[in-house]
Protein backbone atom coordinates (compact mmCIF):
# COMPACT_ATOMS: atom_id res chain seq x y z
CA UNK A 1 0.00 0.00 0.00
CA UNK A 2 1.52 3.36 -0.93
CA UNK A 3 1.96 5.86 1.89
CA UNK A 4 -0.73 8.54 2.03
CA UNK A 5 0.05 11.62 -0.03
CA UNK A 6 1.98 14.26 1.86
CA UNK A 7 -0.88 16.77 1.65
CA UNK A 8 -3.14 14.51 3.71
CA UNK A 9 -0.60 14.40 6.56
CA UNK A 10 -0.80 16.87 9.40
CA UNK A 11 2.12 19.16 10.11
CA UNK A 12 3.29 20.58 13.41
CA UNK A 13 3.95 24.32 13.93
CA UNK A 14 7.66 23.49 13.64
CA UNK A 15 7.42 21.88 10.19
CA UNK A 16 9.32 24.68 8.43
CA UNK A 17 12.02 24.56 11.10
CA UNK A 18 12.49 20.85 10.39
CA UNK A 19 12.84 21.53 6.70
CA UNK A 20 15.38 24.27 7.39
CA UNK A 21 17.35 21.89 9.60
CA UNK A 22 17.54 19.32 6.79
CA UNK A 23 15.19 16.79 8.35
CA UNK A 24 14.21 13.55 6.72
CA UNK A 25 10.42 13.73 7.06
CA UNK A 26 8.28 10.62 7.21
CA UNK A 27 4.62 9.80 7.78
CA UNK A 28 4.04 8.87 11.42
CA UNK A 29 0.57 8.27 12.92
CA UNK A 30 -0.96 10.62 10.36
CA UNK A 31 1.66 13.32 10.82
CA UNK A 32 4.63 14.34 8.72
CA UNK A 33 7.42 14.10 11.28
CA UNK A 34 11.22 14.37 11.33
CA UNK A 35 12.78 10.92 11.73
CA UNK A 36 16.32 12.32 11.66
CA UNK A 37 18.40 15.35 10.70
CA UNK A 38 22.13 14.64 10.60
CA UNK A 39 21.80 10.95 11.49
CA UNK A 40 20.20 8.87 14.23
CA UNK A 41 23.53 8.00 15.83
CA UNK A 42 24.73 11.62 15.95
CA UNK A 43 21.44 12.82 17.39
CA UNK A 44 21.39 9.98 19.91
CA UNK A 45 24.91 10.88 21.04
CA UNK A 46 24.03 14.58 21.23
CA UNK A 47 21.25 13.77 23.72
CA UNK A 48 23.46 11.45 25.79
CA UNK A 49 26.36 13.90 25.98
CA UNK A 50 24.90 17.38 25.39
CA UNK A 51 21.37 18.51 24.63
CA UNK A 52 18.84 17.67 21.96
CA UNK A 53 15.27 18.72 21.23
CA UNK A 54 12.44 16.66 19.80
CA UNK A 55 9.29 18.07 18.29
CA UNK A 56 6.62 15.79 19.72
CA UNK A 57 3.67 18.01 18.85
CA UNK A 58 1.99 15.03 17.22
CA UNK A 59 1.28 13.75 20.70
CA UNK A 60 -2.23 14.58 21.84
CA UNK A 61 -3.58 16.24 24.96
CA UNK A 62 -6.82 15.75 26.81
CA UNK A 63 -7.84 18.31 29.41
CA UNK A 64 -10.06 17.09 32.22
CA UNK A 65 -11.58 19.63 34.59
CA UNK A 66 -14.40 20.00 37.06
CA UNK A 67 -15.33 19.17 40.63
CA UNK A 68 -15.03 15.42 40.03
CA UNK A 69 -11.97 15.51 37.78
CA UNK A 70 -9.83 13.66 40.32
CA UNK A 71 -12.47 10.99 40.99
CA UNK A 72 -12.97 10.52 37.27
CA UNK A 73 -9.28 10.12 36.47
CA UNK A 74 -8.86 7.83 39.47
CA UNK A 75 -11.40 5.55 37.81
CA UNK A 76 -9.71 5.73 34.37
CA UNK A 77 -6.00 5.81 35.15
CA UNK A 78 -4.08 2.96 36.75
CA UNK A 79 -1.98 5.07 39.11
CA UNK A 80 -3.16 6.74 42.32
CA UNK A 81 -4.28 10.11 41.00
CA UNK A 82 -5.04 11.36 44.53
CA UNK A 83 -1.31 11.19 45.25
CA UNK A 84 -0.56 13.69 42.52
CA UNK A 85 -0.01 17.12 44.04
CA UNK A 86 -0.89 20.33 42.24
CA UNK A 87 1.73 20.98 39.54
CA UNK A 88 2.82 17.35 39.84
CA UNK A 89 3.13 14.72 37.13
CA UNK A 90 2.30 11.03 37.03
CA UNK A 91 2.69 8.08 34.65
CA UNK A 92 -0.18 5.66 34.28
CA UNK A 93 -1.90 3.19 32.00
CA UNK A 94 -5.34 3.48 30.50
CA UNK A 95 -6.89 0.01 30.63
CA UNK A 96 -9.98 -1.73 29.37
CA UNK A 97 -12.14 -3.74 31.73
CA UNK A 98 -10.14 -6.86 30.84
CA UNK A 99 -6.85 -5.14 31.69
CA UNK A 100 -5.73 -4.69 28.05
CA UNK A 101 -3.76 -1.48 27.66
CA UNK A 102 -5.44 1.28 25.63
CA UNK A 103 -2.56 3.71 26.09
CA UNK A 104 0.22 4.77 28.40
CA UNK A 105 0.03 8.35 29.52
CA UNK A 106 1.61 11.18 31.44
CA UNK A 107 -0.83 13.33 33.36
CA UNK A 108 -0.02 16.75 34.79
CA UNK A 109 -2.11 18.27 37.55
CA UNK A 110 -2.36 21.92 36.59
CA UNK A 111 -4.76 22.81 39.42
CA UNK A 112 -6.80 20.96 42.05
CA UNK A 113 -9.60 20.35 39.54
CA UNK A 114 -7.71 20.60 36.24
CA UNK A 115 -5.55 17.92 34.62
CA UNK A 116 -3.72 17.65 31.31
CA UNK A 117 -3.10 14.14 29.95
CA UNK A 118 -0.67 13.52 27.10
CA UNK A 119 -1.67 10.76 24.68
CA UNK A 120 0.18 8.84 22.01
CA UNK A 121 -0.61 10.30 18.59
CA UNK A 122 -1.92 7.03 17.20
CA UNK A 123 -4.22 6.55 20.21
CA UNK A 124 -5.48 10.08 20.72
CA UNK A 125 -8.89 9.71 19.08
CA UNK A 126 -9.47 6.33 20.72
CA UNK A 127 -8.46 7.72 24.14
CA UNK A 128 -10.64 10.76 23.73
CA UNK A 129 -13.66 8.60 22.87
CA UNK A 130 -12.95 6.39 25.90
CA UNK A 131 -12.66 9.43 28.20
CA UNK A 132 -15.92 10.87 26.85
CA UNK A 133 -17.74 7.54 27.18
CA UNK A 134 -16.58 6.99 30.76
CA UNK A 135 -17.28 10.59 31.80
CA UNK A 136 -21.00 9.92 31.97
CA UNK A 137 -22.20 10.34 35.55
CA UNK A 138 -19.15 12.38 36.60
CA UNK A 139 -19.25 16.15 37.02
CA UNK A 140 -16.32 16.73 34.65
CA UNK A 141 -15.55 18.35 31.36
CA UNK A 142 -13.37 16.37 28.95
CA UNK A 143 -11.82 18.49 26.23
CA UNK A 144 -9.67 17.63 23.24
CA UNK A 145 -6.74 20.01 23.77
CA UNK A 146 -4.53 18.70 20.96
CA UNK A 147 -4.84 21.88 18.91
CA UNK A 148 -3.94 24.05 21.94
CA UNK A 149 -0.42 22.74 22.36
CA UNK A 150 2.84 22.22 20.57
CA UNK A 151 5.20 19.99 22.52
CA UNK A 152 8.97 20.08 22.58
CA UNK A 153 11.11 17.63 24.56
CA UNK A 154 14.49 19.09 25.51
CA UNK A 155 16.74 16.35 26.83
CA UNK A 156 20.35 15.68 27.76
CA UNK A 157 22.88 16.46 30.49
CA UNK A 158 23.15 20.04 29.21
CA UNK A 159 19.43 20.52 28.53
CA UNK A 160 18.64 22.24 31.81
CA UNK A 161 21.52 24.68 31.48
CA UNK A 162 20.43 25.60 27.96
CA UNK A 163 16.82 26.05 29.12
CA UNK A 164 17.90 28.15 32.09
CA UNK A 165 19.67 30.58 29.76
CA UNK A 166 16.38 31.36 27.95
CA UNK A 167 13.97 30.95 30.89
CA UNK A 168 12.65 33.66 33.19
CA UNK A 169 12.26 31.82 36.46
CA UNK A 170 13.15 28.47 37.90
CA UNK A 171 12.70 25.27 35.91
CA UNK A 172 10.62 22.45 37.40
CA UNK A 173 12.24 19.62 39.33
CA UNK A 174 11.74 16.08 38.10
CA UNK A 175 8.05 15.09 37.92
CA UNK A 176 6.93 18.66 38.54
CA UNK A 177 5.56 21.37 36.26
CA UNK A 178 6.01 25.14 36.20
CA UNK A 179 4.53 27.80 33.97
CA UNK A 180 7.17 30.29 32.95
CA UNK A 181 8.28 32.42 30.00
CA UNK A 182 10.88 30.81 27.73
CA UNK A 183 12.33 33.10 25.09
CA UNK A 184 9.41 35.40 25.93
CA UNK A 185 6.82 32.69 25.26
CA UNK A 186 4.55 31.42 28.04
CA UNK A 187 5.40 27.76 28.45
CA UNK A 188 4.28 24.92 30.66
CA UNK A 189 7.59 23.24 31.51
CA UNK A 190 7.42 19.68 32.81
CA UNK A 191 10.30 17.81 34.44
CA UNK A 192 9.68 14.66 32.43
CA UNK A 193 11.19 12.90 29.43
CA UNK A 194 11.58 9.71 27.44
CA UNK A 195 15.35 9.38 27.05
CA UNK A 196 16.76 8.53 30.47
CA UNK A 197 18.47 11.92 30.51
CA UNK A 198 17.69 15.04 32.50
CA UNK A 199 15.62 17.71 30.84
CA UNK A 200 12.13 19.10 30.36
CA UNK A 201 9.13 18.60 28.15
CA UNK A 202 7.65 21.93 27.09
CA UNK A 203 4.01 22.54 26.33
CA UNK A 204 3.74 25.67 24.22
CA UNK A 205 0.89 27.47 22.43
CA UNK A 206 1.39 26.54 18.74
CA UNK A 207 2.14 30.13 17.71
CA UNK A 208 5.06 30.37 20.13
CA UNK A 209 6.78 27.09 19.35
CA UNK A 210 9.09 28.40 16.63
CA UNK A 211 10.45 31.18 18.88
CA UNK A 212 11.33 28.65 21.59
CA UNK A 213 12.90 26.33 19.01
CA UNK A 214 15.03 29.16 17.58
CA UNK A 215 16.19 30.30 21.03
CA UNK A 216 17.21 26.76 22.01
CA UNK A 217 18.96 26.20 18.69
CA UNK A 218 20.97 29.35 19.42
CA UNK A 219 21.94 27.84 22.77
CA UNK A 220 23.43 24.83 21.04
CA UNK A 221 20.53 22.41 21.52
CA UNK A 222 20.58 20.02 18.56
CA UNK A 223 17.44 18.98 16.68
CA UNK A 224 16.79 15.26 17.21
CA UNK A 225 14.26 13.11 15.39
CA UNK A 226 11.90 10.29 16.19
CA UNK A 227 14.59 7.77 15.21
CA UNK A 228 16.88 8.83 18.04
CA UNK A 229 13.90 9.18 20.37
CA UNK A 230 13.22 5.48 19.81
CA UNK A 231 16.81 4.28 20.31
CA UNK A 232 17.22 6.48 23.41
CA UNK A 233 14.07 5.17 25.06
CA UNK A 234 14.91 1.57 24.20
CA UNK A 235 18.37 1.80 25.81
CA UNK A 236 16.70 2.76 29.08
CA UNK A 237 13.78 0.32 28.59
CA UNK A 238 10.89 2.76 28.40
CA UNK A 239 7.81 1.22 26.81
CA UNK A 240 6.53 2.24 23.41
CA UNK A 241 2.82 1.78 22.81
CA UNK A 242 2.18 -0.30 19.69
CA UNK A 243 5.43 -2.19 20.31
CA UNK A 244 5.77 -3.17 23.95
CA UNK A 245 2.22 -2.31 24.98
CA UNK A 246 -1.04 -3.15 23.28
CA UNK A 247 -4.66 -4.02 23.97
CA UNK A 248 -3.58 -7.69 23.98
CA UNK A 249 -1.13 -7.22 26.83
CA UNK A 250 -1.79 -6.10 30.38
CA UNK A 251 0.41 -3.80 32.46
CA UNK A 252 1.52 -6.57 34.83
CA UNK A 253 2.97 -8.61 31.95
CA UNK A 254 4.60 -5.42 30.69
CA UNK A 255 6.40 -4.89 33.99
CA UNK A 256 4.33 -1.83 34.82
CA UNK A 257 2.78 -3.14 38.03
CA UNK A 258 4.43 -0.21 39.84
CA UNK A 259 2.10 2.16 37.96
CA UNK A 260 -1.01 0.11 38.81
CA UNK A 261 -2.54 0.86 42.20
CA UNK A 262 -5.14 -1.90 42.27
CA UNK A 263 -6.82 -0.60 45.45
CA UNK A 264 -7.92 2.54 43.58
CA UNK A 265 -10.34 0.30 41.63
CA UNK A 266 -9.52 1.77 38.25
CA UNK A 267 -11.11 0.21 35.18
CA UNK A 268 -9.19 -3.03 34.64
CA UNK A 269 -8.01 -3.45 38.25
CA UNK A 270 -10.39 -6.32 38.91
CA UNK A 271 -9.17 -8.24 35.89
CA UNK A 272 -5.53 -7.61 36.82
CA UNK A 273 -6.12 -8.90 40.34
CA UNK A 274 -7.49 -12.14 38.87
CA UNK A 275 -4.76 -12.80 36.28
CA UNK A 276 -1.50 -14.61 36.69
CA UNK A 277 0.75 -13.53 33.80
CA UNK A 278 2.40 -16.31 31.81
CA UNK A 279 4.81 -14.02 30.05
CA UNK A 280 6.71 -10.94 31.07
CA UNK A 281 8.52 -8.21 29.20
CA UNK A 282 12.30 -8.33 29.58
CA UNK A 283 15.19 -6.32 28.18
CA UNK A 284 17.82 -8.31 26.32
CA UNK A 285 21.08 -7.81 24.47
CA UNK A 286 22.66 -9.81 21.68
CA UNK A 287 25.90 -11.51 22.65
CA UNK A 288 27.06 -11.79 19.03
CA UNK A 289 26.18 -10.44 15.62
CA UNK A 290 22.85 -9.12 14.42
CA UNK A 291 20.10 -6.66 15.20
CA UNK A 292 16.76 -7.77 16.67
CA UNK A 293 13.58 -6.32 15.20
CA UNK A 294 9.95 -6.15 16.27
CA UNK A 295 8.07 -9.46 15.87
CA UNK A 296 11.21 -11.63 15.72
CA UNK A 297 10.37 -14.98 17.38
CA UNK A 298 12.21 -15.85 20.61
CA UNK A 299 13.19 -19.25 21.97
CA UNK A 300 13.61 -19.23 25.74
CA UNK A 301 14.32 -22.17 28.09
CA UNK A 302 10.66 -22.50 29.14
CA UNK A 303 8.94 -21.71 25.86
CA UNK A 304 8.52 -19.26 23.05
CA UNK A 305 8.42 -15.49 23.15
CA UNK A 306 8.45 -12.50 20.83
CA UNK A 307 10.51 -9.35 20.34
CA UNK A 308 8.43 -6.19 20.70
CA UNK A 309 11.22 -3.62 20.21
CA UNK A 310 14.65 -4.07 18.70
CA UNK A 311 17.46 -1.93 17.40
CA UNK A 312 21.16 -1.40 17.26
CA UNK A 313 22.13 0.44 20.44
CA UNK A 314 24.16 3.50 19.46
CA UNK A 315 25.76 3.70 22.94
CA UNK A 316 26.48 -0.01 23.46
CA UNK A 317 27.10 -0.86 19.78
CA UNK A 318 25.22 -4.14 20.02
CA UNK A 319 21.75 -5.35 19.14
CA UNK A 320 19.30 -4.71 21.99
CA UNK A 321 15.59 -5.07 22.52
CA UNK A 322 12.65 -5.98 24.67
CA UNK A 323 10.73 -9.24 24.40
CA UNK A 324 7.89 -11.08 26.05
CA UNK A 325 9.24 -14.37 27.42
CA UNK A 326 7.85 -17.00 29.84
CA UNK A 327 7.89 -15.64 33.40
CA UNK A 328 10.36 -18.36 34.42
CA UNK A 329 12.88 -16.97 31.92
CA UNK A 330 12.85 -13.38 33.12
CA UNK A 331 15.96 -13.67 35.30
CA UNK A 332 18.85 -11.47 34.03
CA UNK A 333 21.53 -13.71 32.57
CA UNK A 334 19.09 -16.19 31.03
CA UNK A 335 20.25 -17.21 27.56
CA UNK A 336 17.66 -16.88 24.82
CA UNK A 337 17.72 -17.17 21.05
CA UNK A 338 16.17 -14.66 18.66
CA UNK A 339 15.19 -15.73 15.16
CA UNK A 340 16.15 -12.79 12.94
CA UNK A 341 14.59 -13.51 9.56
CA UNK A 342 15.61 -17.16 9.72
CA UNK A 343 18.99 -16.68 11.40
CA UNK A 344 19.29 -17.75 15.05
CA UNK A 345 21.04 -15.04 17.08
CA UNK A 346 22.32 -15.51 20.63
CA UNK A 347 20.98 -13.14 23.26
CA UNK A 348 20.80 -12.79 27.00
CA UNK A 349 18.13 -11.36 29.28
CA UNK A 350 19.49 -8.26 31.00
CA UNK A 351 18.39 -6.05 33.83
CA UNK A 352 16.91 -2.60 33.32
CA UNK A 353 18.16 -0.26 32.06
CA UNK A 354 20.26 -1.67 29.23
CA UNK A 355 22.27 1.51 29.16
CA UNK A 356 23.38 3.24 32.32
CA UNK A 357 25.48 6.35 32.50
CA UNK A 358 28.91 5.64 33.89
CA UNK A 359 29.13 7.10 37.35
CA UNK A 360 32.30 9.10 37.54
CA UNK A 361 34.45 9.67 40.63
CA UNK B 1 28.17 11.37 4.10
CA UNK B 2 29.55 11.63 0.59
CA UNK B 3 27.97 13.86 -2.06
CA UNK B 4 25.54 12.24 -4.50
CA UNK B 5 27.48 10.54 -7.28
CA UNK B 6 26.90 7.96 -9.98
CA UNK B 7 30.06 6.85 -11.80
CA UNK B 8 29.92 6.53 -15.61
CA UNK B 9 31.70 3.19 -15.77
CA UNK B 10 29.11 1.20 -13.79
CA UNK B 11 25.95 -0.65 -14.76
CA UNK B 12 22.86 -0.01 -12.64
CA UNK B 13 19.89 -2.08 -11.48
CA UNK B 14 16.48 -0.48 -10.77
CA UNK B 15 16.66 -1.65 -7.15
CA UNK B 16 19.57 0.75 -6.68
CA UNK B 17 22.42 -1.70 -6.98
CA UNK B 18 25.48 -1.33 -9.17
CA UNK B 19 27.82 -3.74 -11.00
CA UNK B 20 31.37 -3.07 -12.13
CA UNK B 21 31.96 -5.51 -15.00
CA UNK B 22 35.40 -6.93 -15.70
CA UNK B 23 35.13 -9.69 -18.32
CA UNK B 24 33.19 -12.55 -16.77
CA UNK B 25 33.64 -11.12 -13.28
CA UNK B 26 31.72 -8.35 -11.61
CA UNK B 27 31.77 -6.42 -8.34
CA UNK B 28 28.41 -5.50 -6.72
CA UNK B 29 27.36 -2.79 -4.32
CA UNK B 30 24.52 -0.37 -3.59
CA UNK B 31 24.21 3.08 -5.09
CA UNK B 32 24.54 6.46 -3.43
CA UNK B 33 20.75 6.77 -3.55
CA UNK B 34 20.27 3.45 -1.75
CA UNK B 35 22.69 4.22 1.08
CA UNK B 36 21.24 7.71 1.48
CA UNK B 37 17.70 6.34 1.71
CA UNK B 38 18.82 3.76 4.26
CA UNK B 39 20.74 6.16 6.48
CA UNK B 40 23.78 5.17 8.48
CA UNK B 41 24.56 1.50 7.88
CA UNK B 42 25.31 -0.32 11.13
CA UNK B 43 25.32 -3.94 10.00
CA UNK B 44 26.08 -5.84 6.81
CA UNK B 45 25.37 -9.53 6.84
CA UNK B 46 27.50 -10.96 4.00
CA UNK B 47 26.63 -14.08 2.03
CA UNK B 48 28.97 -17.10 1.88
CA UNK B 49 31.74 -17.33 -0.68
CA UNK B 50 30.64 -20.01 -3.17
CA UNK B 51 26.95 -19.15 -2.88
CA UNK B 52 25.00 -18.61 -6.07
CA UNK B 53 23.22 -15.35 -6.72
CA UNK B 54 20.38 -14.84 -9.16
CA UNK B 55 19.73 -11.63 -11.06
CA UNK B 56 16.98 -9.62 -9.26
CA UNK B 57 17.24 -11.90 -6.22
CA UNK B 58 18.26 -10.78 -2.73
CA UNK B 59 21.75 -11.97 -1.76
CA UNK B 60 22.43 -10.03 1.44
CA UNK B 61 20.92 -7.67 4.00
CA UNK B 62 22.08 -4.28 5.03
CA UNK B 63 20.75 -2.61 8.17
CA UNK B 64 20.58 0.92 9.47
CA UNK B 65 19.60 1.72 13.05
CA UNK B 66 15.93 1.73 12.06
CA UNK B 67 15.57 -0.42 8.98
CA UNK B 68 16.54 -3.62 7.22
CA UNK B 69 17.00 -3.61 3.48
CA UNK B 70 17.58 -6.43 1.03
CA UNK B 71 20.47 -6.13 -1.37
CA UNK B 72 19.60 -7.37 -4.86
CA UNK B 73 21.94 -9.02 -7.32
CA UNK B 74 22.11 -7.06 -10.55
CA UNK B 75 23.41 -10.19 -12.34
CA UNK B 76 23.57 -13.97 -11.83
CA UNK B 77 26.67 -15.90 -10.83
CA UNK B 78 28.73 -17.40 -8.04
CA UNK B 79 30.26 -15.37 -5.22
CA UNK B 80 34.06 -15.59 -5.23
CA UNK B 81 34.84 -12.93 -2.62
CA UNK B 82 32.99 -10.91 0.01
CA UNK B 83 34.12 -7.60 1.47
CA UNK B 84 35.27 -8.74 4.93
CA UNK B 85 36.10 -5.16 5.86
CA UNK B 86 32.42 -4.31 6.13
CA UNK B 87 32.03 -6.47 9.24
CA UNK B 88 33.98 -3.95 11.29
CA UNK B 89 33.30 -0.88 9.18
CA UNK B 90 29.81 -1.08 7.66
CA UNK B 91 29.85 2.73 7.47
CA UNK B 92 32.09 2.39 4.40
CA UNK B 93 28.86 1.61 2.52
CA UNK B 94 27.80 5.20 3.28
CA UNK B 95 31.16 6.87 2.97
CA UNK B 96 32.41 5.20 -0.18
CA UNK B 97 29.59 3.18 -1.80
CA UNK B 98 31.47 2.51 -5.05
CA UNK B 99 34.90 1.94 -3.49
CA UNK B 100 35.53 0.51 -0.02
CA UNK B 101 31.80 -0.10 0.33
CA UNK B 102 31.70 -2.82 -2.34
CA UNK B 103 29.93 -5.96 -1.17
CA UNK B 104 30.75 -9.04 -3.26
CA UNK B 105 32.71 -10.19 -6.30
CA UNK B 106 30.96 -12.64 -8.56
CA UNK B 107 31.86 -14.89 -11.48
CA UNK B 108 29.02 -14.29 -13.91
CA UNK B 109 27.04 -17.27 -15.17
CA UNK B 110 25.41 -15.35 -18.02
CA UNK B 111 27.32 -12.22 -19.05
CA UNK B 112 24.59 -11.39 -21.60
CA UNK B 113 22.39 -10.34 -18.65
CA UNK B 114 24.47 -7.16 -18.55
CA UNK B 115 22.42 -5.89 -21.51
CA UNK B 116 19.37 -5.60 -19.26
CA UNK B 117 21.11 -3.22 -16.83
CA UNK B 118 20.97 0.56 -17.03
CA UNK B 119 23.72 2.94 -17.99
CA UNK B 120 24.28 5.90 -15.74
CA UNK B 121 22.05 8.25 -17.81
CA UNK B 122 18.86 6.17 -17.64
CA UNK B 123 19.55 5.32 -13.98
CA UNK B 124 19.75 9.00 -13.06
CA UNK B 125 16.52 9.56 -15.00
CA UNK B 126 14.90 6.85 -12.91
CA UNK B 127 15.89 8.75 -9.78
CA UNK B 128 14.60 12.12 -10.94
Amino acid sequence: MPPPAADTLRRTPLFERHRQAGARLVPFAGWEMPVSYEGIRQEHTAVRTGAGMFDVSHMGEIETSGPQAEDFLQRLLSNDVSKMAELGAQYSLLCREDGGVLDDLFTYRLAAERFLTVTNASNHDKDLAWFAEQAEGFDVEVKDAHADWAMLAVQGPEARAALERVAEGELPRRMRTVELPLAGVTTLACGTGYTGEDGCELMIAPGGAAAVWDALLEQGVRPAGLGARDTLRLEVCFHLYGNDLSEDRNPIEAGLGWACKLDTDFIGAEALRATEPKQTLVPFAFTGLGIPRQDNPVKAPHGDGVVTSGSMSPCLDIGIGMAYVPVDDAEPGTDIEVDVRGKPRAAQVRKKPLYEKEISG
Amino acid sequence: MAEASYPDDLKYHEEHDWARIDGDQATFGITWYAQDALGEVVFFDPPQVGASVTKDGSYAEVESVKAVSDVFAPLSGKIVEVNEGLADSPEKINEDPYGQGWMVKVTLSDPSEVDALLDVGPYKELLS
